[in-house]
């Protein structure tokens, strides 16, 4: 059994205290918004926030997380923005991923901007070398030169 | 290859009571697959179309798919742009996977380009006649949509719908048509200020005979092609709502967990099961032919629980076979082969036989894997007599029909949902069955939806790969020092015809492939042929440059004098990456030119040596002259995704072969470039108005070469076998650059 809150909504699951946190979110929960890439936490496409930090869901099992409040990609804007009517339905990150046109396939974006996120939380203007250390998530379409290009414009903003 | 082939157009009012328009041609025969009989023989159209409802919005429906590459904005903006429509008006939806849909303008487009692409070639294996065939295709491939379905299709599409609407405009004012003109969905007639929007005109002119010949845009003319419009599947990519096919979710959804044989060609032998069928949520173990699956309720539970299952699987021929055999069976067969002829000019013999001075040089390259972020998958539900599929596919008609034949249905008792794909690269193209086979056997059993996932594991030692390949060089320079032969023996078979033909102006050329076969599964891989042969082309006429102590880069524009389009993207390549200035201490560049897909794609790299004797590539510059930009931002998105899937090959990738198997599991093993790793990539687009060229692939080609050129300058170690992460180059010599 685990208790959790996702993307403010309060769960209690019956289901092994192993299973990746990924699994219950896709499988579970029907939240598919976070992807699997490697099973492994090799390339970071499962990425979510847990209490705010970005972490790989495919490795993490439910039981290390129970009791944590849990964001996906399809929570994010609500949980950065509120929940107001007002509230922007995209965070400046999202937006500046549309904006510089980003994505090609997408299926590593989720992470990849859930990453991101944590990252400027923590470090509002990334060095270059700060955000190689920081984001070694895997985009195969290669967009990783249009997302440095992404943070700059949101550390200068 | 000759394709009769008649060209209509035609209309009907099918959708909604809007005007639908599409380019067609007959078909001769029904799609089949390759191994199947054809099917009967009754005419059938096949068409891209374009939809008007009275509300006056447009729908493009492209018989393409979208991985990320853009051709659903694309394509919209060729069929808008002719027809006028206000863009603010216009949907793309990926076209319907039937019959009505199927996309004749890509083999057309193929058949007058260079033939028939790699991917296609297990359908015409059996008989030349089986061309007929290849018109039923959604196929996403070659590099083919904007040059092919959209400059043919999707333009002449947009254009009828325009000349039809004024058409019944023109009846309804009782004006001459040449009175009237268009502009963002109106009719419009000056003189009496009358206009009346396309919605309003749709209805009416469905009841039109569609011009034949529908006069398109001059360039001049254009409002949509050539403006960086930012793409349609962008938005639901980045709050996770956009639907790829791992994705597919019901409540009563099953998903499976498979274990193939690990070596190709192996069988599944016995199977216990009695642990796996214990644990939670597992409903049942399934044994196939090649594999054995758990079906659970959920994708975690399916593979723990098989984990435990005990699998034995037949021995084969191919149990000893590892990557160092199929290199020395390469070398051998090179040795003893003379092989086939690719291309013959001159007399290389004789002008081996009179050289002054012969170089020679062997180059190989490891097989690769696809590795699409999204894993392979597939999600099949019977009910009703029929099956629902929902998978990432590059050829939504080809799945289609392959899952109706390994069911038993009709075609038309197939329906597949479109979705996203995570990744394509040619992994997701038809032929490579093996995953939609399994889903489709498994999903059989059960009649809720059943998705079988593959694990990356399963993936990485599953996939249908990027041949091994290896080649042999000689090149004669005569007592001036200038090169007078080029000979070239290489393993095939060729996927793609023409990949290691060169452009430069040498007398003899003597270019032959010897066929080795492996028990590996190979298929295209981004730019396919490209891939390895420019890498062995663009190395060796550099190390051909440097024997003759020329500058290579000027080296190249000499032997290019009839070679304009290709004169001019080294050049601008060259001007914008600052060839020849000076660089900072330790940099070298290196440069490698390849036209591939229609498109001609010049590439320097900026690069330097760690301290560790690693490479770091700091910039690419790139020149494309793709004919055309459609949408400017998208060639460069597709430049900038090419060179980083070339680096990541060129400095990672390798997948090698021990006891028959794969031995690469997951991205540690088969590591990807990442940020750190990404350099700053610059792309120049040269607009020769020349006839278009693909852009998916032809920016992948180039990059191998262009660093293991700059590494040669920093180095004085001349890199012939891929991937660089194997050569220890901290010991090194620098080489003066002419």
């Amino acid at each position: 059994m685990a208790t959790l809150k996702i993307n403010g909504v309060d769960y209690r699951l019956d289901v092994e205290g192993e299973m990746p946190l990924l699994w219950v979110l896709r499988d579970e929960l029907g939240l598919t918004g976070t992807k699997f890439g490697c099973g492994i936490g090799a390339c970071g496409a499962c990425t979510v926030h847990v209490n705010g930090a970005a972490m790989r869901s495919c490795v993490t099992p439910v039981q290390a997380v129970d009791g944590a409040e849990i964001t996906t990609i399809e929570g994010l804007a609500e949980a950065v923005n509120g929940t107001s009517p007002e509230a922007p339905a995209l965070t400046r990150v999202q937006q500046a991923w549309i904006d510089y046109q980003v994505p090609q396939c997408g299926y590593c974006q989720s992470g990849m901007i859930m990453a991101v996120t944590d990252l400027l939380n923590n470090n509002p203007d990334p060095s270059d070398a700060e955000i190689d250390r920081s984001l070694s998530n895997i985009c195969r379409c290669g967009s990783t030169p249009r997302i440095r290009r992404a943070i700059r414009a949101l550390a200068t903003a | 290859m000759k394709i009769s082939r008649r060209r209509f157009l035609l209309s009907t009012a099918v959708i909604g009571g809007g005007l639908l328009i599409g380019y067609a041609a007959t078909r001769p025969s029904r799609h089949r697959l390759a191994n199947e009989t054809l099917g009967s023989d009754g005419q059938r159209y096949l068409t891209t179309w374009l939809r008007i409802d009275p509300d006056n919005r447009v729908t493009v429906y492209i018989p393409h798919s979208e991985m990320g590459q853009g051709v659903h904005t694309s394509l919209a903006m060729m069929a808008a742009d002719e027809m006028d429509a206000d863009w603010e008006l216009v949907t793309a939806r990926q076209a319907p996977a039937t019959d009505l849909f199927a996309n004749g303008d890509l083999i057309t487009g193929f058949a007058s380009e260079f033939g028939v692409p790699a991917f296609l070639n297990p359908i015409l294996a059996a008989s030349s006649v089986r061309i007929s065939q290849l018109v039923n295709l959604q196929t996403t491939g070659g590099s083919s949509s904007v040059r092919f379905t959209g400059e043919h299709g999707m333009r002449n599409s947009g254009a009828a719908a325009r000349e039809m609407l004024i058409a019944c405009a023109a009846e309804r004012w009782g004006v001459p048509a040449e009175e009237c003109f268009t502009r963002l969905s109106h009719v419009h007639h000056n003189a009496s200020g009358r206009s009346l929007s396309y919605g309003e005109l749709a209805a009416a002119a469905a009841e039109l005979e569609p011009p034949e010949n529908p006069r398109l845009k001059q360039p001049a003319e254009f409002t949509l092609m050539g403006k960086a419009l930012s793409r349609s599947d962008i938005p639901p990519k980045v709050n996770g709502s956009a639907r790829y096919g791992i994705d597919a979710y019901s409540e009563d959804m099953l998903v499976a967990a498979i274990r193939l044989a690990p070596v190709f060609g192996s069988r599944l032998l016995s199977v216990d099961a009695s642990q796996a069928l214990s644990r939670p949520g597992v409903r049942r173990v399934i044994e196939l032919e090649d594999s054995v699956a758990v079906v659970a309720d959920n994708y975690w539970r399916a593979r723990e629980a098989l984990k435990l299952v005990k699998a034995e699987f037949s021995q084969t021929e191919f149990d000893n076979v590892s990557t160092a055999a199929i290199y020395a069976r390469f070398d051998q067969v090179l040795a003893s082969d003379d092989g086939k002829k690719d291309r013959e000019i001159g007399d290389t013999p004789a002008a081996l036989e009179q050289a002054s001075e012969i170089i020679e040089a062997s180059y190989h390259v490891p097989y690769l894997a696809h590795a699409p972020m999204e894993p392979m998958n597939c999600t099949v539900h019977f009910h009703d007599g029929g099956a629902e599929v929902w998978t990432s596919t590059q050829d939504n008609l080809g799945i289609r029909g392959r899952v109706a034949s390994v069911a038993g249905l009709d075609e038309d008792a197939v329906t597949m949902h479109p979705v996203y794909l995570g990744g394509g690269f040619g992994r997701r193209l038809p032929f490579n069955w093996n995953m939609i086979d399994h889903a489709t056997l498994i999903a059989r059993e059960f009649e809720v939806p059943v998705k079988t996932v593959f694990s990356r594991e399963d993936d990485m030692q599953q996939d249908y790969y990027r041949p091994a390949v290896a080649s042999n060089f000689r090149a004669a320079f005569d007592a001036a020092g200038n090169v007078t032969a080029w000979e070239n023996r290489f393993t095939g078979p060729i996927q793609t015809p023409g990949a290691a033909h060169i452009p430069y102006n040498i007398t003899n050329q003597s270019i032959r492939v010897v066929d080795a076969e492996t028990h590996v599964p190979i298929a295209a891989w981004r730019s396919v042929d490209h891939s390895q042969q420019t890498f062995f082309t663009e190395s060796f006429i550099d190390e051909v440059a440097h024997r003759a102590g020329r500058n290579p880069y000027q080296f190249r524009l000499d032997l290019l004098a009839d070679h304009p389009r290709h004169r001019r993207v080294l050049e601008v390549a060259a001007e914008g990456a600052g060839y020849g200035r000076n660089l900072p201490d330790g940099h070298a560049m290196g440069i490698a030119v390849q036209e591939s897909f229609g498109s001609i794609v010049a590439e320097i790299a900026e690069v330097s040596l760690e301290a560790g004797g690693e490479l770091r590539v700091h910039k690419v510059t790139c020149a494309i002259d793709c004919g055309r930009a459609i949408n400017p931002d998208t060639v460069e998105q597709q430049v900038e995704s090419g060179i980083i899937f070339g680096l990541t090959a060129a400095l990672y990738g390798e997948i090698t072969i021990e006891n028959g198997r794969v031995a690469q599991q997951n991205f540690p093993d088969y590591d990807m470039v990442r940020m750190a790793q990404t350099p700053d990539v610059q792309v120049h687009i040269v607009e020769s108005g020349e006839k278009l060229g693909g852009l998916g692939e032809p920016a992948t080609p180039p990059i191998a070469a262009a660093v293991a050129n700059a590494a040669y300058i920093l180095t004085g170690q001349r890199i012939r076998e891929l991937p660089f992460k194997n050569h220890d180059l901290s010991r090194s010599t620098p080489v003066a650059l002419q």
